[in-house]
């Protein structure tokens, strides 16, 4: 299997943030690779650099066997960056952006149309209307559109699904595996965790620091408790009592419920005991499986 | 007997020939945690800014916090909180300086500032950051002082617009903790959100589509109703998104 990316040990300072601390991975050929992380862990960053839109203070990187560093130039023909922020032309039309990104890298849209069919065709009943115009799923899919139209080996996203809704933020996944059928390589950031299901690889980065690597079903299995979800009505009543409980290690709220882990694993009557003292009367506890969240937790507070 | 701090009867708004809200039908009691939830165009911002007293309906009947939104607007406004996802917090004031002015506008007494200032920074464990400019600080601690501002005046009702995107998993519990927290005291919350999972903190959450609301019950309730194993699935099922 062909490396698409190949990084060791790339750091990035500004001025008194270390925004990537020597970071490795690599990305294989046709894989969807998702970064996961909250804003600030350095997600944009790295981007630039795989992008060679910023160079690295240290480390070395190779992109489709190239050397993002020197050489810029050929990479950028193959790589096709989506930006987090909206970066079309406003005041153009959509189907004027699309035109244009296609000059620009050289091609014509009826040459690649069929990459972008599936996409394009959403929003190509407006395609008269200004991109500044556009509602959020349709800018999200005219700035993929604008990103494919040169058929790149390489597909870079930057949180592509941040600020759109569940329907189209689930469209938009389906729509990038359905990119596969075409080799195009996938990196994608999000701060949402469960996105990272979507994806056959993902990095969980937090402050500059890869946490993991791995399969998002290994990472999830990877948390090394038992974990337990309590529920009951008093939600704020039940978490305070339960970190109060003694054999209670972490308990966070997660949903309609109370993500719990014991000293032993295990847990005996006296928790309802406990929770009777705040008034809890009627606390349900299951075993339950952990999420990518609770191994995401897990690993941030070690 | 739950007190509703929002009623809605028969809310329409429309923007020329344009709908956005169709004939919506609501209440949110207090000390609930609401979630208003809807795809893009859904309505939702349309009705957020009704219910905060910044727009007026075209007809029906808005109470939100006693006052009807179509006559007192203004008494609206005193007596809600809102935060919103782009921070309501100036960035070249610091911490302490935010607050007061916050304060300030809400028309509250000198030695009141003062000392819930004071009480607040503690709380929040934020003594450190008092003097910092806002743009120093880090944006899970933005949250929570933009949050902790919104509900500075102790109004009846905070509206929060997206207000968790983007910090850490730990950070967004602390977070929802504060909510949990504001609802305990009393202070009803409502909440809009893309992020189903967020959904899934709530008492009770609505979807809105098409300028309807869909579906309102317990996110328990939903799911059973539409045989979901998420909140999300429940969305996906029922509220396609305008192109």
């Amino acid at each position: 299997m062909q490396k698409i990316i190949e990084a060791s040990g790339i750091s990035k300072k500004f001025e008194a943030t270390q925004a990537l601390k020597e970071i490795s991975f690599e990305v294989n050929e046709g894989e969807i690779f998702g970064f996961i992380g909250p804003d600030g862990a350095g997600k944009t960053t790295l981007f630039r650099i795989i992008t060679t839109l910023l160079l690295p203070d240290d480390g070395e990187i190779k992109v489709l066997g190239i050397d993002a560093i020197t050489g810029f130039k050929e990479l950028r023909k193959n790589i096709g960056y989506m930006p987090g922020r909206f970066s079309l032309y406003q005041d153009l039309s959509v189907e004027e952006n699309l035109n244009f990104y296609a000059t620009v890298f050289g091609t014509t849209v009826k040459e690649n149309y069929d990459l972008i069919a599936d996409i394009y065709s959403h929003i190509e009943p407006f395609k008269k209307r200004l991109a500044g115009k556009l509602s959020g799923g349709m800018k999200q899919k005219l700035a993929l559109s604008c990103a494919l139209i040169h058929k790149p080996r390489l597909l870079v996203l930057d949180e592509p699904t941040t600020g759109v809704d569940a329907v189209s933020r689930s469209e938009f996944w389906e729509m990038l595996k359905k990119l596969k059928q075409y080799n195009i390589t996938i990196v994608a950031s999000t701060p949402y965790m469960d996105e990272a299901m979507r994806c056959n690889r993902v990095a969980l980065i937090q402050n500059g620091n890869i946490l993991s690597i791995d399969d998002p079903k290994k990472i999830k299995e990877g948390f090394s408790r038992k974990l337990f979800s309590v529920r009951a009505a008093e939600k704020y009543r039940l978490i305070n009592s339960l970190r109060e409980y003694p054999e209670t290690l972490t308990a966070y709220p997660f949903g309609d419920s109370v993500h719990i882990t014991f000293r032993n694993d295990s847990y005996n009557d006296s928790i309802y005991e406990h929770l009777k003292k705040a008034g809890i009367e009627n606390a349900t506890i299951t075993e339950s499986e952990a999420g990518i969240e609770d191994r995401f937790l897990e690993l941030m507070s070690k | 007997m739950k007190e509703a701090v929002i009623t809605v009867k028969n809310l329409v708004k429309k923007f020329g020939s344009f709908t956005a809200n169709d004939n919506l039908n609501f209440e949110v009691y207090q000390g609930e945690i609401f979630g208003f939830l809807g795809a893009n165009g859904a309505g939702k911002t349309t009705a957020l800014r009704i219910l905060s007293g910044l727009s007026s309906p075209t007809s029906g009947e808005v109470i939100v916090a006693g006052y009807n939104a179509k006559k007192d607007p203004e008494k609206i406004k005193k007596n809600i909180g809102y935060m919103c996802q782009k921070f309501s917090l100036y960035e070249d004031l610091s911490t302490r300086e935010n607050i007061m002015l916050y304060g300030g506008i809400y028309g509250m007494s000198k030695t009141l500032i003062k000392r819930r200032t004071e009480d607040l920074l503690t709380k929040l464990n934020f003594r450190e950051y008092s003097d910092r400019m806002i743009s120093d600080l880090p944006l899970g601690l933005k949250q929570k002082l933009a949050f902790s501002v919104a509900v500075f005046h102790e109004p009846k009702i905070v509206f929060l617009d997206e207000p968790t995107g983007g910090v850490d998993p730990i950070t967004r519990r602390q977070f929802w903790e504060m909510i949990y927290e504001t609802a305990d005291r009393g202070i009803t919350v409502f909440v809009t959100t893309h992020y189903m999972d967020e959904a899934e903190y709530c008492d009770r959450i609505s979807i809105m589509s098409d300028g309807r609301i869909v579906a309102l019950d317990t996110p328990e309730a939903l799911k059973i109703q539409y045989g979901a194993e998420s909140v999300e699935d429940v969305f996906v099922k029922i509220a396609r998104p305008k192109p």
